[in-house]
């Protein structure tokens, strides 16, 4: 079945089941590899991306149910690699394997569109979903206060919106 | 000043260079053709002389250096290259770094496994490094026409300072590569207090990627003209298809071939065998394949499959290993793997007796990326691109599944989501290259988190029935332990399935007069495995919960009654105890051991262990509810593992997240077996710590020793256990003998 997507910006049509997770066709149809597979039962989070900034685990939510919403993956968080979120991960050296890190970052992007300054117990909360088999937990956390930091202290001139805002494709 | 106790035979390691196309420099290292063949198993004898790349030089000075490890998460990407970078005298933000394939002529150790990659390559890459440099000091010296004396190097040139003139290493590179290679015995590598680059925390080179969603894990990995496959197996190991539907499969939506696949009976090793192999590769199965993986998972479920199942390995359950381990118990063991002295008289005669039953199960690795494997077989050809943690092995078993020969097989490193041990068996990589010899098409194979789960090679479980005895002063004078694990004895030694053996000199031994360790073994039909600190990661909490026990017993404080253990002559070289008191005795220090107050409920814990050249030991601080709910407030962690921490901020990484390992499997993790199948699915029953359940912080501190580096990623683990172990004893008075903890209604707040 024909479905319209909107990812990342870009509006692209796959031909596609419409009971098919959203993971399977942003992996293996449009080729967005950046969004990884754990566990396929949304424990692990490792699949999150944003519908209308949203996030969502695209293992257990059908193609058809994201066909009318803006889906940013990480991929789209930004042109560059600046976004916030992305420039503390760097600073703080936050990945081990990284295989986790995809989930993790978009879980923190939604996290801080909503919430610019979260407490300890608001990033728990949010976070809550995304599992790291290596550990790297302390290292998020700090992460995702570093972000809030860069985030704050960018002028609207020069910044990467921490709300994930849909840019051009990869 | 080079520790000489590295073992590397020099006279293995020497130095080759050639000339790059376009005039840049190639250095190398030559490996002596005997040990390239240890290492490869199976694979030719490489051509004498064969050059081989960690250093390229480009004319434009651009350095590229190559990476020859699996990297897995822990940080050997960048890590081996600092080594080189630092003795090459570049910056490093100049250098660019390249994973090799594997190429077991021209590359030894390509392994991630046994936290060996630091002690083995902590001389020889710093060697290619030095002697890089070498050769470039040379080449300026012949242009200057002045002697090497006088020069020195920085920032990727040499240096004349008494002339006041540099020339940059691209310009030499050509030059460098026709000078005389010196022997690395000559070379003077620099003293730590120079280092720009080791010792200095680097972040990992892959972060840019790994943000931005590059396609950089073997789950990623994307051939021209690819298609997916997934592969269904029996769930009792070693089952083949009696039945099956697959002619409904090949209708499906996507769907390209469907295969029923058996095992080829000459197929080494054998796998009727009584204790299993530990990496039999290619089993029989049905193998779909489709144009997506969804597709070819969809197609699975409309499978119908009836197996011919092993009777002996379907008869096998959980309640039926406990019941046989309690009946072994009560016999003579099997076998006495050590006795010195004469410990069942000192027990019998000692003022105390502690005896203390402990189990552990089977547990699952679970790396996050499950298992997968993209293969192209090609007119008698393989090329391949896996994550597997030894990849010689992996390539060797999909040869032999193909039927061609090692020579005939290219394999491409590509990145793990996470190794743990699981990547050190290879049965995707054998799996993947027979579905593209079926199929005619490269394959990427993927196995759901349910195949990673029903097939692992699990942490065997195990039972330990310790007795001891102390004198009236608490000082212990006899031990004995029975060790009940898996295996078989057939007459002449008791062989353990992997993974699942006690050495003889295992933690107390050395230290204790009377000592005995006996084992018994169940027979068992499921595989089993090296997973992170193998053995030890059980060992640690057996030993360590029942060595608190004792100190109890003995109205001693903890750390304390270590300390006495420590301080007996050891039987035998091997366990420094020295080193083992400098961790005890910094930990004890950081933790405020026996200093801080604390309210009802709330304590600390200790433990320690050695295992992977590496000491380690760490002090959990607890805090538990009437309702049996753990907060595990802060961990500190002493380490010695040498003279050098290579790159602080990965070794720091490694250490906090082998404490928060070590937190699932206390109280989480558990694998069971009925009708000789495993029983858990999927992570929710085999269950990880969250961000939200960790310790706020998990201080580390290094003590450094006159010792070669060796390596933490496995060493860091086993003493968290029985330290969260000892503080929940000291906090509730609870003594738990048995993982995982949640079956004794514990849990993390």
């Amino acid at each position: 079945m024909s479905i319209k997507l909107t990812v990342n910006g870009r509006s692209q049509t796959v031909d596609v089941a419409g009971d098919t997770p959203l993971l399977w066709v942003l992996r293996d149809v449009l080729d967005l590899k950046g969004t990884k597979y754990g566990c396929g039962v949304a424990y692990c989070g490792a699949c999150t991306v944003h519908l209308n900034g949203k996030a969502v685990r695209s293992c257990q939510t059908a193609v058809s149910a994201a066909a009318n919403a803006q889906i940013t993956t990480v991929e789209g968080l930004s042109a560059t690699g600046t976004h916030p979120v992305q420039q503390a991960w760097i600073e703080i050296d936050v990945p081990q394997c990284g295989y986790c890190q995809a989930g993790q970052m978009m879980s923190a992007a939604a996290l801080l569109a909503k919430n610019s300054k979260p407490s300890d117990a608001d990033i728990d909360a949010a976070m809550n979903g995304n599992a790291c088999r290596c550990g790297t937990y302390l290292r998020i956390r700090q992460a995702v206060h570093r972000a809030a930091a860069i985030a704050a202290n960018k002028t609207p001139a020069n910044s990467a919106s921490v709300k994930g805002e849909p840019v051009a494709a990869r | 000043m080079e520790n000489k106790k590295q073992g590397v035979n020099r006279r293995s390691f020497l130095l080759r260079a050639s000339a790059l196309a376009g005039g840049g420099m190639l250095v190398g290292l030559y490996v002596d053709p005997k040990k390239a063949m240890a290492q490869g198993r199976g694979g030719p004898p490489p051509p004498p002389f064969a050059p081989n790349a960690y250093v390229k030089i480009a004319p434009d000075g651009t350095v590229t250096l190559m990476a020859k490890n699996p990297e897995v998460g822990q940080g050997i990407k960048t890590m081996l290259p600092m080594l080189i970078a630092e003795e090459l005298d570049v910056d490093w933000k100049d250098v660019k770094i390249e994973q090799t394939d594997f190429n077991d002529r021209v590359y030894t150790g390509q392994i991630a496994g046994g936290s060996t990659a630091t002690p083995t390559n902590w001389l020889p890459m710093r060697q290619v490094g030095a002697g890089a440099r070498a050769m470039l000091i040379a080449a300026a010296a012949d242009t200057w026409k002045v002697p090497t004396s006088g020069l020195t190097t920085a920032s990727g040139k040499v240096w004349d300072k008494s002339a006041n003139k540099s020339i940059g290493y691209g310009e030499l590179a050509a030059k460098a590569a026709t000078m005389p290679v010196p022997d690395p015995k000559t070379l003077v590598l620099k003293d730590a207090k120079g280092y720009k680059i080791i010792g200095v925390s680097q972040g990992q080179r892959a972060n840019p990627d790994i943000v931005t969603g590059k396609p950089i894990f073997g789950i990623d990995m994307m051939v021209p003209g690819m298609l997916y496959a997934c592969y269904e197996k029996c769930g009792v190991f070693g089952g083949t298809v009696a039945t099956h539907n697959i002619d409904e499969l090949k209708t499906m939506p996507g769907i390209k071939g469907v295969y029923v696949v058996e095992r080829p009976a000459d197929l080494k090793p054998d796998i009727n065998t009584v204790v299993l192999p530990g990496d039999p590769g290619l089993e029989s199965g049905i193998a779909i394949v489709a144009d997506t993986w969804w597709q070819a998972q969809t197609a699975r479920k409309k499978l119908k499959v009836t197996w011919n199942e092993p009777p002996v390995r379907v008869a096998m359950n959980s309640a039926s290993f406990a019941q046989q381990a309690e009946e072994l118990s009560k016999k003579e063991p099997m076998r006495t793997l050590r006795k010195d002295g004469d410990p069942d008289a000192a027990i019998t005669g000692a003022a105390k007796v502690v005896e203390g039953n402990y189990s552990y199960p089977f547990i699952s690795h679970a790396p996050l990326e499950p298992q997968n494997c993209t293969a192209h077989f090609k007119d008698g050809k393989i090329e391949m691109w896996s994550n597997s943690q030894i990849p010689g092995n992996g390539r060797n078993l999909a040869a032999a599944a193909c039927g061609v020969t090692p020579a005939d097989v290219t394999l491409h490193m590509v990145r793990g989501g996470g190794g743990f041990g699981r990547r050190l068996t290879n049965d995707y990589c054998a799996e993947a290259a027979y579905i593209s010899k079926l199929h005619g098409t490269p394959i990427k194979l993927l196995w759901s988190r349910e195949d990673d789960m029903h097939h692992d090679y699990y942490r065997p479980g195990g039972y330990q029935y310790l007795k001891a005895g102390l004198d009236a002063s608490g000082k212990i004078v006899g031990w004995r332990n029975h060790f009940v694990t898996y295996g078989d004895d057939d007459g002449q030694r008791l062989n353990t399935v992997s993974a699942g053996a006690m050495g003889p000199t295992e933690f107390p031994q050395p230290f204790i007069a009377n000592y005995a360790l006996h084992a018994s073994a169940i027979h068992l039909g499921i595989r089993t495995g090296s997973l992170r600190a193998p053995s030890s990661n059980a060992f640690g909490f057996v030993i360590q919960s029942f060595i608190d026990e004792l100190a109890h017993a003995a109205g001693k404080d903890p750390v304390e009654f270590r300390r006495e253990i420590l301080a007996a002559t050891p039987k035998q070289p091997g366990y420094n105890a020295a080193r083992m008191r400098g961790v005890l005795d910094l930990v004890a220090e950081k933790s405020g051991w026996g200093k801080k107050t604390y309210p009802k409920g709330t304590a600390q814990g200790v433990g320690f262990h050695f295992s992977h050249q590496g000491y380690f030991a760490e002090v959990a601080e607890v805090t538990v509810s009437a309702q049996n709910k753990v907060k595990v407030n802060k961990v500190w962690v002493a380490a010695d593992v040498g003279m050098q921490i290579i790159n602080p901020s990965a070794a720091d990484n490694m250490v906090q997240g082998a404490v928060i390992d070590g937190m699932s499997e206390l109280m989480y993790q558990e694998i069971t077996v009925d009708t000789g199948r495993v029983q858990q699915n999927n992570y929710p029953q085999h269950q990880l710590v969250r961000l939200a359940q960790c310790p706020k912080d998990i201080e580390i501190h290094y003590l450094k020793s006159d010792n070669p580096p060796t390596g933490l990623g496995e060493p860091s683990l086993p003493p968290v256990l029985p330290a969260i172990a000892n503080a929940i004893f000291t906090a509730t008075g609870k003594r738990v003998r048995s993982l995982p903890f949640m079956k004794s209604g514990f849990s993390y707040a």
